[in-house]
């Protein structure tokens, strides 16, 4: 793995690691580290940087749910269009083109059922091209991007062992 | 009750101790872990679980299922190895009932057995158990704790009747190189000894491949191969192992075995065999993450001023401490709540040392490593 790999790798484990511990986990010094980082942001690479949150944790109303879109296009209007669209309401945290069934998988995020529907009936079904919208709420969340958000069992090893 | 001179001759493991002391203390750091910190391959788990639903619960032939022996046979390939599966293996419980049986199969009271030190705890006390003399072999810093001809030579071990060596070693995460072998390799051919060569953590060896003393000119026909699940696969509660060995060894062996053990574990032969079919890909997954954390905890070492060589195999670092390690591993734990084990329990050459084991997620390490240096800090101060 050549070293921008290396760094990209533990980025993407922990995007949190400092530039000196990716150094240390790669044989890399931290300025070299830190370069290929820049790097990777510029070339837009790397796009940005969130945390995973387990919403279970807060006391807070969260709600998330895919969509399923089924959309027509015409002679005018392209998928990337209509992703354009409906990409940029903040509440559409994730859209993908998929193939399959339906045209396009929309994550979305509220603080109701209630505010979803409405997002989903005011501003996506009216869109011309979208045919069909089909919502699925999320009711756990197990596993987010390679972390679980159950809190896994305790190590049961020994303390010590030969 | 009366207890047998045999036992009473072998000192309480060193490493118990140390055990008692850290688990008096609630949340503490621990890099004195002598296993993996991931979990057997979940190939291998459902192997074991889908075993135990078909009622496979019965003994298995005494030197182990067939079509595991073949697969293991296949598997070694990798490492030049070439044992055939019907006479040339064995298959144990755990690394450590190979090592046991080995010992006395091949070893008459009075005999004298060399072992390289440091190393893990169980070879002497083996030796013993079947009757033979342990004659410490230590190894050195200074040659990144290889083990040498002129180290054999000084120890007196001419004379003994077989060597014991432990490679990618635990506890010091030392390899041996090609060379370093060769002139083990003739050391042993002069003087006539037999080798029991403990490979297993032949998976976990970060800088090039594991060699086995066994492809060297003319060691096959003396040299007995151990090798097994625990490190590489994760599986240390399924207790499966290996011996691989010519077949009038590998059958006096298995006189030993068949009426001590009789057969290993038969759901663990299961999971192994799943393992060695599927889980290369894990394997080096694992691998990866640990050569990390290698790496981490080697620079933070040099960071911190503790003289640590470069480890480049097992999951274990042994840095050098100043003063007294059991003191200082003792002084780590109550003060910073980190455990390590102090490098004297494993034997010549480990005073000085400790071990410490990156089998634990990098959270862990960074937060134990920077208590050490806080420790090591103080030290200098009070100093």
């Amino acid at each position: 793995m050549d070293d921008r790999r290396k760094v990209l790798e533990l980025l993407r484990e922990n995007a949190r690691y400092s530039t000196e511990d990716i150094a240390r986990q790669t044989g890399l010094d931290a300025e070299e580290v830190a370069d290929i980082i820049g790097a990777l942001e510029a070339d837009g690479v790397v796009r940005g940087y969130m945390a995973v949150v387990n919403w279970d944790e807060l006391d807070e109303n969260h709600v998330e749910a895919e969509v399923e879109l089924n959309v027509e296009l015409d002679r005018e209007t392209s998928y990337r269009e209509i992703a354009q669209r409906i990409a940029k309401f903040p509440e559409v945290s994730t859209l993908r083109l998929v193939s399959g069934e339906y045209d396009f998988v929309a994550d979305l995020e509220g603080e109701s059922m209630h505010d979803i529907s409405d997002f989903v009936a005011d501003q996506i079904a009216p869109i011309p091209e979208v045919t069909q919208t089909v919502t699925h709420f999320v009711m756990t969340t197990y596993k987010e991007r390679g972390i679980m958000l159950e809190t896994e069992d305790d190590d049961e090893r020994l303390s010590i062992s030969p | 009750m009366k207890r047998s001179e045999r036992v009473e001759a072998v000192p309480p493991s060193g490493i118990r101790r140390f055990f008692e002391l850290a688990e008096e203390k609630d949340e503490i750091i621990s890099l004195g872990v002598g296993e993996p910190d991931f979990s057997a391959p979940w190939a291998a788990r459902q192997a074991a679980i889908d075993s135990l639903e078909r009622g496979r619960t019965s003994y298995t032939a005494n030197r182990g299922r067939r079509d595991l022996r073949e697969a293991i046979s296949r598997h070694i390939t990798r490492y030049d190895l070439d044992y055939g599966p019907d006479e040339e293996i064995l298959v144990t419980t755990g690394v450590s009932e190979a090592i046991d049986v080995a010992m006395r199969a091949l070893i008459d009271p009075g005999d004298t057995v060399a072992v390289a030190q440091p190393s893990y705890i169980s070879y002497v006390p083996t030796v013993m158990f079947a009757g033979g003399e342990p004659l410490p072999v230590p190894t050195f810093p200074e040659d990144d704790f290889q083990l040498t001809f002129e180290a054999l030579e000084d120890a007196g071990a001419a004379e003994a009747e077989a060597l014991v060596f432990c490679y990618p070693n635990n506890p010091t995460g030392a390899i041996m190189d090609r060379t370093s072998l060769e002139a083990v390799a003739e050391f042993v051919r002069d003087h006539d000894l037999t080798v029991l060569a403990d490979e297993v953590y032949a998976a976990l060896t970060y800088d090039g491949d594991h060699t086995s003393i066994a492809t060297l000119p003319g060691m096959r026909e003396r040299t007995i191969v151990f090798n097994g699940f625990s490190k590489a696969y994760a599986m240390t509660g399924m207790r499966l192992g290996y011996a691989l060995g010519p077949a009038d060894a590998i059958d006096a062996l298995n006189r030993v075995h068949q009426y001590v053990m009789l057969s290993a574990p038969t759901t663990a032969q299961f999971a192994a065999l799943e393992a060695l079919r599927s889980s290369d890909d894990e394997v080096e997954r694992m691998r990866d993450q640990y050569d990390r954390r290698r790496q981490f905890v080697l620079s933070r070492f040099d960071e911190i001023g503790l003289d640590c060589f470069e480890a480049k195999g097992a999951f274990y670092v042994f840095p050098e401490v100043p003063g007294d390690d059991e003191a200082f591993a003792e002084d780590l734990l109550q003060e910073q709540d980190v455990a390590v084990v102090p490098g004297r329990v494993f034997g010549e050459g480990g005073r000085g040392h400790l071990r410490v084991s990156y089998a634990t997620g990098l959270d862990d390490l960074r937060e134990a490593m920077h208590r050490l240096e806080a420790f090591v800090r103080e030290q200098e101060i009070t100093l």
